[in-house]
């Protein structure tokens, strides 16, 4: 019964399928499988909006919307509503066709990476073998249609925003790529399925989920910087600050345009978040063996909206960082300790099974970490003044 | 450590959130409309004319004297005189205003026509809440919109009412005292007139009594009518 | 010769004949993004999932945007000159561009010719990549990383003499 229950959708889908010839039946399949997407992530992205405000506000002692529905649930309707119907205003001087591409290409984009993550037991839309590649590339693929919204908008503002945004971006590509690495290097595979299936063992009761090892850690968290800054996410919202650049790159765009902005940075940290749980949390793998009969998706959508209320709660607590700030800190620190991290991947399984991995691989990483994090913080001591004039 | 402040951080928020479900220190917002939170004593926005009494047309203070006109810095109050007189709270026959407009989309709430008033005619109202639809007469106030009672006054600035009344009710009773002490003197003088001039010779008697006469003559004409009715 | 390899065909030539046609540089650039994504396309195509995907990830994710910016950062962003996008000496460069063609067209039908036709299409898994990456081809490998860093060091000296002349 509970087997049922977990693999519900595929059982619907195969249901609904059956009523067409069978040479219409796998595209058949894959058109449900897109329609699944395009209807569950988007629903997602109404509540994750909901839940920003709404836990924004407490977190900043005051209420969020509460007004349009029971507690204010009903508010992503109201902001639909009001971003279909408001004016589309494409300023006189801007690049018309590149104007209505760029977001039309990141909804796109974003879109393309859903499709390699396994959602449950045997629920992934393509099964790829590099899958985790496919991934990525979808990624770096963000970047072009933020650089085409900045540029085309004939805006000061907007193109420093969007040069900002690329360059964080790009800063952040590596370290984001390197901790991902070490997965695959400890699975021996870039198929995002059998990442998944490598970390459903179960010893003791307890998983084999890659964030409980020492190495997979470490990775995580460099993994959750790194997601925050590619998302352009607080605390490294620059290239947005509202304070700062008005709305930065998308500061021309109104109405639908820009809520399909809105839609493409979020379902990117929906995205990005449903990656970080496929590889460290273990996607649709109970935490304990006994709940195993709790079916595999509502795990994996579980742990993806922990991971998004923890990027609201950082985003909640943390100040802005500046834009040298950020890319010293991903040139100068995080990029070196993933390196480490591989590293220490490697030592990993060359010791063998035991306790003294554990131990050695623990230590190694902390050691680093609390000494680079001594080094980097010491006080800059200021000489006396020197001036640089403008030639 | 590195990433202490912001572990730190964080607790504070998660602390911040779940206590804004339990205590009320922790959410301070005020849900508006529904609630309100109570305006200070001294606040004010627009002003209104204090009439004493229940009928606003009879008992205003206003007497039209055109100095809170003449002193507005935006210059939104308009005001005509009447061509009849009222008598006022002590009884004196005073000119009232026929017409007394006030713009409050000009006023800026700077107080000092109630600050120039010597009748404490005009004070200053609290209520915020006067958005309307009418975009050009909608926010034009009559004469009859700006009165608001005595009894009002004292409901939203008590205070300051108190100490007004206190004021008016100490200049009542002077000029009451004032008028009690002329017409004693009148009735005094007049005693000793009628005793002199049975006396039919005293010439210098008759010119002291001929200017008591006069003020024994106007005191008894508003006595009947004084005090307001 | 499917209708999906000539469909892509036709998004490549497109773009480039795109990227150098056009008037605006920027738009240029944008177009020669489109001809890096037909290429990645025609690898996928190809079963080549590997070379496809890291074509993706560096060309469109990496190197479009950086024509891109050094587009943006010298001053040619502006408006062309008068004369259009063809150059005085255009029938100088077709005669070096047939050139070039006439030997890549030579190299690929020699070659064409030498290898045996096979019918089946050869599965390479990302492992075979990595294996002949790090045991027959890791020299290759290992002088590519060192010209890239030696390009990464002088691009960061340079950048660092202009920072010091300012001074």
């Amino acid at each position: 019964m509970f087997e049922k229950a977990d693999q519900v959708f595929l059982l619907l889908r195969d249901w609904l399928v059956g009523f067409l010839p069978p040479g219409w039946r796998s595209a058949a399949g894959v058109v449900l499988g897109v329609i699944g997407i395009i209807a569950v992530f988007p629903g997602l992205f109404a509540i994750t909006t909901v839940l920003e405000r709404k836990g924004l506000g407490r977190m900043q002692n005051r209420l969020g919307p509460n007004r349009v529905g029971p507690f204010g649930i009903l508010q992503p309707i109201a902001d639909a509503i009001k971003s279909l119907t408001k004016e589309d205003i494409v300023p006189l001087n801007a690049d018309a066709v590149v104007h209505f591409l760029a977001p039309v290409f990141l909804v796109v984009v974003v879109f393309m990476g859903f499709a390699v993550l396994p959602v449950g037991r045997n629920m992934v839309l393509v099964n790829m073998d590099s899958g985790l590649l496919f991934y990525f590339a979808m990624g770096a693929s963000t970047e072009v249609s933020i650089f085409m919204a900045g540029w085309s908008s004939r805006n000061k503002y907007s193109l420093l925003g969007a040069m900002r945004a690329v360059a964080q971006m790009i800063s952040y590509e590596v370290p984001l790529l390197l901790s991902s690495v070490v997965i695959v290097m400890m699975t021996g595979s870039l198929s995002l399925v059998k990442i998944v299936e490598a970390q459903n063992q179960y010893s003791w009761g307890l998983p084999h989920w890659y964030i409980f090892t020492p190495w997979g850690c470490a990775a995580f968290v460099m993994y959750a910087v790194a997601a925050t800054a590619e998302t352009n996410r607080s605390p490294f919202d620059l290239p947005e600050g509202e304070s700062e650049l008005v709305a930065g790159y998308f500061t021309e765009y109104s109405g639908f345009k820009f809520a399909l902005f809105f839609l493409g940075e979020y379902l990117a940290m929906l995205s990005i978040s449903g990656l970080g749980t496929t590889l460290f949390l273990g996607g649709w793998s109970a935490p304990l063996a006994v709940l195993n009969w709790v079916p595999s998706w509502i795990w994996f959508f579980s742990k993806v909206m922990l991971s998004i209320s923890v990027l609201i709660w950082v985003r909640g607590t943390l100040p802005r960082l500046r834009q040298d700030q950020l890319m010293n800190f991903a040139w100068k620190f995080v990029l070196p300790m993933t390196l480490l991290n591989l590293m220490v991947a490697a030592l990993w399984r060359f010791m063998g099974d035991g306790w003294a991995r554990w131990v050695i691989c623990s230590a190694i990483l902390l050691l680093v970490y609390v000494g680079a994090g001594r080094v980097g913080m010491r006080r800059e001591h200021f000489g006396p003044r020197t001036y640089r004039y403008a030639e | 450590m590195l990433g202490e402040g912001i572990l730190k951080g964080l607790t504070e928020t998660a602390r911040n959130f779940a206590g804004s479900f339990v205590s009320a220190e922790r959410l301070t917002t005020v849900q508006y409309p529904e609630q309100r939170i109570p305006t200070a004593e001294n606040a004010r926005v627009f002003p209104f004319l204090v009439y004493d009494g229940t009928d606003w047309e009879a008992g205003m203070r206003c007497v039209a004297c055109q100095i809170c006109e003449k002193e507005c810095p935006p210059k939104c109050i308009y005001i005509e005189k009447s061509k009849d007189k009222k008598p006022d709270f002590v009884g004196k026959m005073q000119i009232y205003p026929a017409k007394f407009d006030i713009d409050v989309s000009v006023c800026m709430s700077c107080q000092i026509c109630v600050e120039v008033c010597p009748f404490e005619a005009i004070k200053m109202d609290t209520e915020f809440e006067l958005s309307t639809t009418d975009r050009f007469g909608g926010l034009l106030y009559d004469r009859k919109q700006l009165s608001r009672s005595n009894e009002y006054y004292h409901k939203i600035h008590p205070t300051e009412a108190a100490e007004v009344d206190a004021r008016l009710a100490e200049e009542k009773a002077k000029a009451e005292a004032k008028v009690k002490a002329a017409a004693e003197a009148a009735a005094a003088k007049a005693a000793a007139g009628l005793s002199v001039s049975a006396k039919s010779t005293a010439v210098s008697a008759a010119s002291p009594a001929a200017p008591v006469a006069n003020p024994a003559e106007a005191a008894p004409a508003p006595k009947p009518d004084g005090g307001g009715e | 010769m499917s209708f999906v390899f000539w469909f892509l065909a036709a998004i490549a030539v497109a773009g480039a004949l795109a990227a150098v046609l056009l008037k605006n540089l920027v738009h240029c650039a944008l177009a020669l993004t489109v001809v890096f994504t037909g290429l990645a396309l025609l690898f996928l195509q190809l079963d080549a999932q590997f070379a496809g995907f890291a074509q993706i990830l560096v060309y469109v994710g990496a190197v479009a945007i950086l024509v891109v910016f050094a587009i943006l950062l010298t001053r040619s962003s502006e408006t062309p000159k008068d004369g259009g996008v063809f150059s005085r000496t255009w029938m100088a460069g077709l005669v070096i561009a047939a050139a070039v063609f006439a030997v890549l067209g030579w190299a690929v039908l020699q070659s064409e010719a030498g290898l045996p036709h096979e019918t089946a299409v050869p599965n390479v898994t990302v492992q075979q990549i990595g294996n002949a990456l790090m045991g027959r081809y890791v020299l290759p490998l290992e002088i590519v990383a060192l010209l890239l860093t030696a390009a990464m060091v002088g691009a960061v000296i340079v950048a660092m003499h202009e920072m010091g002349d300012a001074k």
